[in-house]
């Protein structure tokens, strides 16, 4: 089976996250058709309803549009939605939760920053 | 959605043993289910009974609305692939093909042929001296080219290889795409086919204990890591499945969803938070006595 997609969360929900991820990274760029849900059921190995789902959850906050009788289109304007929403994300997973290991760890704000500059100069 | 098979009240009594209790449930068309339980649960016999190959001793069964029991209209329209399907002893696999072709309004002669060469069984060769799994895949071929539009599967691929069990996923899948129909998989190879499953029915000693969609189970539950004394209070009026100390470690497994301050909570106490497979949930339900009470194992 795919490795791809693993079985602790929704499917549907990480069939809509690489969806998103393929935005962001413009594999699919706006206005680029979508591949058809019984295309993600065969390549994922997964249930064409749960495909459907996770497109529809994408086509329900406007990321992802339906052209009748042709499929399902990049929105305009999506990359920089999505980008704005994982960036709110990015807060809550990364630096609330870093926040917290370091302060486990006694290490100070300004250690910390110096840290994130030490990673910066790396890039 | 529509509606094609509705249980009610469904209990079948051998003698003092009651192998399935009182279970309803409907099946809606073009979704594929898991009949999911353990050895002896009783999925089997749900199964015969949908298939009139067995009465129920109480309880109400449609299917497509009617009775199924001696009626043709009805089962012309549901394939029953058998775990321990028998067969006339002077069978060929082309005979089995033939029978099959003449009982299900849908089969596609074409696709059963196609299925013989990828599952490599000679069509001349007498059934009896299949191996297991060519047995299985005579079984799988039926299923699949009967498209009828319920098919069940009682765990088809007894002496199936990896490989013959994933084409066969394949295959479903994609004829399910094409010719979307209903499908019931009753099987204990969860983990592989959980994917496929839009909703999943879990029996568990001639009860129902489970009727939910699978992506609502993939957040069903989940497993609880850290000290035992931050991990006991986060436990408290909370359905936990298992307990598992180390030390002053402890591992728990809890059902129901966890709410965003549940879990804002969880991290700020340095608690791990990992999620529950289906299998190891279905496991854990059906592991002992309180199909979902809490669970003193050791």
């Amino acid at each position: 089976m795919s490795s791809l997609i693993n079985d602790d969360r929704p499917i549907f929900a990480q069939i809509a996250e690489r969806i998103e991820n393929d935005i962001i990274d413009d594999v699919l760029p706006e206005e680029s058709q979508v591949p058809s849900t019984n295309q993600f059921a065969a390549y994922y190995k997964i249930n064409p309803a749960t495909a459907a789902k996770g497109v529809n959850l994408l086509v329900d906050q406007g990321i992802l549009y339906k052209k009748r009788g042709i499929g399902m289109f990049v929105a305009e304007g999506a990359r920089s939605r999505l980008l704005e929403a994982r960036k709110e994300q990015f807060y809550e997973q990364y630096i609330i939760s870093m926040l917290s290991e370091a302060q486990k760890l006694g290490i100070t704000e300004a250690q910390l920053t110096q840290m994130i500059k030490r990673g910066a100069m790396l890039k | 959605m529509t509606t094609i098979v509705e249980v009610k009240g469904l209990t079948k009594q051998y003698k003092d043993v009651t192998a399935v209790n009182n279970v309803s449930f409907t099946l809606e068309e073009h979704k594929i289910y898991g009949l999911l339980g353990r050895n002896g649960a009783g999925k089997t016999t749900v199964m015969h009974m949908l298939t009139a190959q067995a009465f129920a001793t109480s309880g109400d069964i449609r299917v497509f609305g009617e009775h199924p029991f001696e009626n043709s209209r009805v089962l012309s329209q549901i394939c029953f692939v058998k775990e321990s399907q028998r067969y006339p002893d002077v069978f060929r696999v082309c005979d089995a093909l033939a029978v099959a072709a003449s009982m299900y309004p849908q089969w596609d002669a074409a696709f059963a042929n196609d299925l013989l060469d990828r599952f490599a069984l000679p069509p001349k060769r007498n059934i009896k001296k299949l191996s297991r799994g060519m047995l299985s895949a005579v079984g799988i071929i039926i299923g699949l080219a009967s498209r009828a539009p319920l098919t069940i599967f009682d765990e088809p691929y007894l002496g199936l290889d990896a490989v013959a069990r994933e084409m066969f996923y394949e295959l479903l899948l994609e004829d399910y795409a094409a010719h979307p129909r209903t499908i019931v998989l009753s099987t204990h190879l969860i983990d592989e086919v959980s994917r496929m499953l839009e909703h999943v029915l879990v029996i568990d000693k001639g009860q129902l204990i489970i009727n939910e969609d699978t992506d609502t189970l993939r957040s069903y539950a989940y497993t609880l890591a850290g000290p035992a004394a931050k991990v006991e209070p986060f436990l408290e009026g909370r359905q936990v499945t298992r307990r598992e100390p180390l030390g002053s470690f402890m591992t728990a497994s809890v059902i129901g969803e966890l709410s965003r301050a549940d879990r804002e909570k969880a991290q700020a106490e340095g608690l791990e938070l990992l999620p529950v497979s289906l299998q190891q949930l279905i496991v854990q339900l059906t592991h002992n006595q309180g199909s979902s009470k809490e669970a003193g194992i050791r």
